[in-house]
């Protein structure tokens, strides 16, 4: 029955998993911070995308959303692509400035 | 209206009335929990969006000002950051085996894991607290006397540390916030309110805790790891 999916308890060794992932990938985005990748967009783009999977990591296990109800997953999507909404309106606006030379830049 | 819940509660009451048992608006216990956990995901939605707009200021600004952003981030310490950061998933770690041991019903180590969580909370907190000292004793705090020894852009490199010290500070606050809610959390876990059944506040904590761990794990590439190689700077 449902209800009883409902008072799922994580087997510690998954928290154990999790939080040795978090602490490797601290360190390898420290370390691969400081190599010269060829370009400086391609490394903030793997610094994002560590803290994007790090993040991702803590949300599905740590916060057990990956075992929550499909109304939690629904909120904390909706969510993100709030933030995003936030984001990427106001800077593609940023971005796309100085493409054309127009006033107001 | 607290006298209907008082009535409505003492009819199911057992060793704790009203506290944890099922109200009379929910359906079930299971219900009860739900909404619980909602009500928080959309509470900690409000403080995504909070901190989403100290981003975005740091974002805009970075795209305007990337060279001032570039060499006052390579004025903050690599390794102290990353250590720091260390530190904090620690408590992240800890937090989710109390809310773990409260599923259990084990008291004391549900005590146990919240005073960890404090303490690593509090180790982080005093590494934050070295980390502004240095910045202070190097005059790098916005203001009259600000200076930045070597920094490319000295008109806009103080908006790098503005928003260094709005974001950690905004973040900082709300470890401050959750120490005091831990305090009463390690005193009610320790007088035994909660059971394996009922750890509803536990386990609201718990991503509230995890929520400020994440804000984190955001902050620290985009505050400590700009052009550490020096590229936008040549």
């Amino acid at each position: 029955m449902a209800a009883h999916e409902e008072h799922h308890v994580v087997p510690k060794s998954v928290y154990f998993a999790v939080f040795t992932a978090l602490i490797v990938l601290t360190w390898v985005t420290a370390w691969i911070s400081t190599k010269d990748l060829g370009s400086s967009s391609l490394n903030v783009a793997v610094a994002l995308s560590i803290a994007v999977f790090k993040a991702s990591l803590v949300v599905l296990f740590f916060m057990h959303v990956k075992y929550g109800t499909k109304l939690t997953k629904m909120i904390v999507g909706i969510g993100i692509v709030w933030l995003l909404m936030l984001l990427f309106i106001v800077m593609i606006d940023f971005w796309t400035r100085t493409w054309m030379g127009v006033a107001g830049r | 209206m607290a006298s209907h819940t008082a009535v409505a509660t003492k009819a199911a009451a057992h060793s704790h009335p009203g506290y944890g048992e099922l109200r009379h608006h929910f359906e079930s216990h299971e219900q009860q929990k739900d909404s619980a956990t909602i009500g928080m995901w959309v509470f900690l939605l409000t403080e995504l969006m909070f901190f989403g707009g100290l981003f975005l200021a740091y974002f805009i600004y970075r795209q305007w000002y990337p060279e001032a952003f570039a060499s006052a981030s390579n004025k903050t310490d690599l390794w102290l950051g990353a250590f720091n950061t260390t530190v904090l998933i620690c408590s992240s770690l800890t937090m989710a085996l109390a809310v773990h041991a409260a599923s259990k019903g084990k008291r004391i180590l549900l005590v146990g894991f919240l005073v960890a969580t404090l303490l690593l909370g509090g180790a982080f907190l005093g590494v934050k607290a070295y980390e502004y000292h240095d910045k202070w004793v190097h005059h790098e705090i916005p203001g009259d006397h600000f200076e930045c020894e070597g920094c490319h852009d000295e008109v806009h490199t103080p908006l790098f540390f503005a928003l260094y010290f709005g974001m950690t500070g905004l973040h900082a606050s709300h470890m401050i916030i959750g120490f005091g809610v831990l305090l009463v959390l390690i005193w009610q876990a320790w007088s035994g309110k909660f059971t394996e059944k009922w750890y509803t506040p536990i386990e609201m904590f718990g991503l509230y805790w995890h929520f400020v761990d994440i804000v984190w794990i955001f902050l620290f590439p985009l505050l400590y790891l700009i052009d550490r190689t020096g590229r936008s700077l040549l």
